[in-house]
């Protein structure tokens, strides 16, 4: 038999080849911020934000509610899950392919936007906006500012770090919600010998260790001594409040605070917050926004009125005010200086009509169980089934002498990874607290 | 038919060398993945070079290599001598032993995690203590635990191409052994391991350039933890890069691992002596 000289093989290889040159080139074209600008109109703003619910249902609504009343300045969104979102939105910005609106927590992260000249600078803005700039919580723009210019719009909650607790173990074992960090660790035999695992930590996530640094530290030595960590004093980890913090840490976790194999639960798949609704664990501290995921996953743990709260206490002899708090004083909207003019309009039209509309506070009040950064929301709150825990997070969060920015969400990237290193390695008892001062101290201002 | 080398060379260049170069370029500069390129001359050098967790990473590197080496190797080369017989059942077995390198790396990961959860995993759920282990939180667990779901994952792969080799053994050396007299045993390591020694530095090879490269299911699996018990060299790099945003260094860490890899490949090749791809097997 004769062969041709092209055989089918070679026809099928070729396109083959050619399709995948199709594909290669199709991604190439389709960036993400080349979606908003390519598609459909100039004015189209892209807009990725994160999953996980109930926020992701909330942020997708106002986004459409927006569409809606705009049909000719729409936003394109996208949802991805959050450590998917913190990697993919550098490489984004990175690469000159950020979203019209960036999604994120501000701080250092944002710093490190605006440093790079990725992120236009609002003050002049909100000078002529004042109405958009008043409705909203004074503290949520802490984060948003860098170097006394404002380059985020806070949007959605307030999210101060909770002391949960279950309070059905704490009936069955007798015990009374501790009042002192002393309290705190007089109950880690106590829960022990009932079979409960003390204090329930997610420790693989890392950030999770870091709640107790940040409370721990404050009570102890008051807000300044992370203040001047944050403000590249030199050596400001040497300060003693530090080594007393990280030896009552190691203390906690030797005496098994935490419980067997607490580094390797994960919080991304909320194994953490399980524990505490299965009554595997008597407390956990955690963001204000596990509330919501714990109603929705723990069956009737949060309507049965089985969950208790509270504000970490104070420790003997400690500086701290007992009425401080750390965590996420808002999430925060940017405009990436890449954007069309028209993108940017749509932007800011989202800023002053969509972001946090009647009917988004309305939504993050009573599905999201959580309290937004709007003023003038307390008859909301008040009606809403979650009222008192509502109510707590409201007044710690107004009435909190210092309401300090998650440490990781302050400091440069650099530095954050340095620390949360550093933390994992702390409670997995491989450094000691000295040698922990000296390697945080290495990285300062960096 | 030089010509037939053009596609794959072409592919090889776009995504092997060039971004080869890319890493080298950038192990010379100071970027934070986000702003400008400055130059910085052996500034990132002297910085990952200097870090301890380089050395670290690299201990945890040889250390996954070597167990990993030691667990796969018996087992994929009895396994594939075992399928390579023909006899009943073997081909439905063979299907089933291939089956964990049909799941992505991230499943398996996933799902291994799930098994493994200190609190809902296999061992709380069934109540066995000898199950109900601290896996993935204590240092030298997590390694061992790394190793073996790694193993489980490419033990098919590695057992499919001894399969292949053992088939390929002229049947004639086996007649001529029985005739002389020779158990299975020794058959086995008089015939069948000195006919393999090519596969198994294929084999190494493989397991070994591989387990230098090995992200995914680590990542998923412990992200490096406990602490830095299991940060192998390419998640140090992914974690100096994407999360400390250090891509100088990073791409320090990147020109390493391709010079450990290709100084570890031409070792193997150098220890099998002569050439590996000569064939040894009569007629084939």
């Amino acid at each position: 038999m004769e062969r041709s000289p092209i055989s089918r093989r070679t026809l099928l290889s070729l396109t083959a080849a050619a399709g995948a040159g199709a594909a290669l080139a199709a991604c190439g074209s389709s960036g993400p911020g080349g979606g908003g600008s390519s598609d459909a109109k100039g004015g189209t703003a892209s807009y990725w934000f994160l999953t996980g619910q109930p926020g992701e249902g909330i942020r997708q609504a106002a986004a459409e509610r927006f569409n809606k009343a705009n049909p000719d300045n729409k936003l394109q969104f996208t949802a991805f899950e959050n450590d998917a979102y913190k990697q993919k939105i550098k490489t984004a910005i990175g690469a000159g392919q950020a979203p019209t609106l960036i999604w994120g927590w501000g701080g250092g992260g944002l710093k490190s936007y605006v440093d790079a000249g990725q992120v236009e600078d609002l003050t002049g803005w909100f000078g002529e906006n004042a109405a958009v700039k008043d409705r909203l919580f004074p503290s949520s723009f802490g984060p948003a500012t860098v170097g006394g210019k404002i380059y985020a719009m806070p949007c959605e909650t307030v999210q101060p770090i909770v002391l949960y607790y279950n309070k059905k173990v704490f009936a069955q074992a007798g015990a009374q919600p501790p009042q002192s960090f002393e309290d705190m660790m007089a109950l880690i035999p106590t829960f022990k010998k009932a079979g409960v695992t003390p204090f329930s930590l997610a420790g693989k996530a890392r950030w999770t260790n870091m709640m107790w640094l940040e409370f721990l530290l404050d009570r102890i030595g008051g807000p300044e001594v992370f203040q001047s960590v944050f403000e590249g004093e030199k050596d400001a980890w040497s300060d003693p409040a530090v080594l007393d913090m990280l030896t009552k840490i190691q203390t906690m976790v030797q005496a098994g605070a935490f419980g067997k194999g607490f580094s390797s639960v994960d919080a991304a798949d909320n194994a953490d917050q399980a524990l505490l609704y299965t009554g595997k664990a008597a407390m956990m501290l955690h963001g204000g926004w596990t509330y919501g995921s714990m109603k929705k996953d723990g069956g009737d743990f949060v309507s049965g009125g089985n969950l208790g709260w509270m504000n970490f206490p104070p420790v003997a002899g400690g500086k701290g005010d007992p009425t401080d708090t750390v965590g996420n004083p808002g999430q925060y909207l940017a405009i990436s200086s890449k954007a069309t003019a028209e993108q940017k309009a749509t932007a800011k039209k989202f800023f002053t009509s969509g972001v946090l509309d009647a009917d988004e506070t309305k939504a993050w009040i009573n599905d999201g169980g959580s309290v937004p950064v709007v003023k003038g929301t307390e008859a909301v709150l008040a009606a809403s089934p979650d009222a008192a825990f509502l109510k707590y997070v409201y007044d710690t969060s107004v009435n909190a002498k210092v309401f300090a920015q998650s440490w990781d969400q302050a400091l440069s990237p650099t530095a954050a990874e340095a620390l949360l290193d550093n933390i994992a390695k702390l409670f997995q008892m491989d450094v000691t607290p000295q040698q922990w001062v000296t390697n945080m101290n290495q990285v300062i201002g960096k | 038919m030089s010509w037939m080398v053009l596609p794959a060379l072409a592919v090889f260049v776009a995504f092997g060398i060039i971004p080869l170069l890319g890493a080298l370029g950038l192990s010379f500069t100071q970027w934070d993945g986000i702003g400008d390129i400055h130059p910085a001359g052996l500034d990132s050098w002297r910085a990952a070079l200097g870090d301890s967790e380089l050395y670290h990473a690299l201990g945890v590197t040889f250390l996954v290599m070597a167990l990993s080496w030691l667990f796969q190797t018996p087992i994929s080369l009895l396994i594939g001598v075992f399928l390579a017989s023909h006899k009943r059942y073997r081909g439905l077995l063979a299907v089933l032993f291939f089956i964990p390198l049909l799941l992505s790396s991230a499943a398996i990961a996933i799902t291994y995690g799930a098994l493994l959860n200190p609190n809902f995993g296999l061992g709380a759920g069934l109540n066995i203590p000898l199950l109900n282990q601290d896996w993935l939180g204590q240092s030298n667990l997590a390694v061992c635990t790394v190793v073996f779901v790694v193993s489980w994952q490419f033990i098919p792969f590695h057992s499919l191409i001894y399969q292949g080799a053992v088939r390929q053994i002229p049947r004639s050396m086996f007649e001529a052994a029985e005739i002389d007299g020779a158990g299975r045993a020794s058959a086995f390591f008089r015939i069948t391991l000195p006919q393999l020694k090519y596969t198994i530095i294929t084999s190494s090879t493989l397991m070994v350039v591989g387990s230098l490269t090995f992200f995914d299911l680590i990542f998923v699996l412990t992200s490096g933890g406990p602490g830095d018990a299991t940060r192998v060299l390419a998640l140090e790099m992914y974690q100096t890069g994407f999360k400390a945003n250090l891509m100088g260094p990073a791409s320090v860490i990147a020109v390493i691992l391709v010079l450990v890899g290709l100084g570890l490949a031409l070792l193997l090749r150098r220890i099998g002596g002569g050439s590996a791809s000569d064939s040894q097997m009569e007629g084939a």
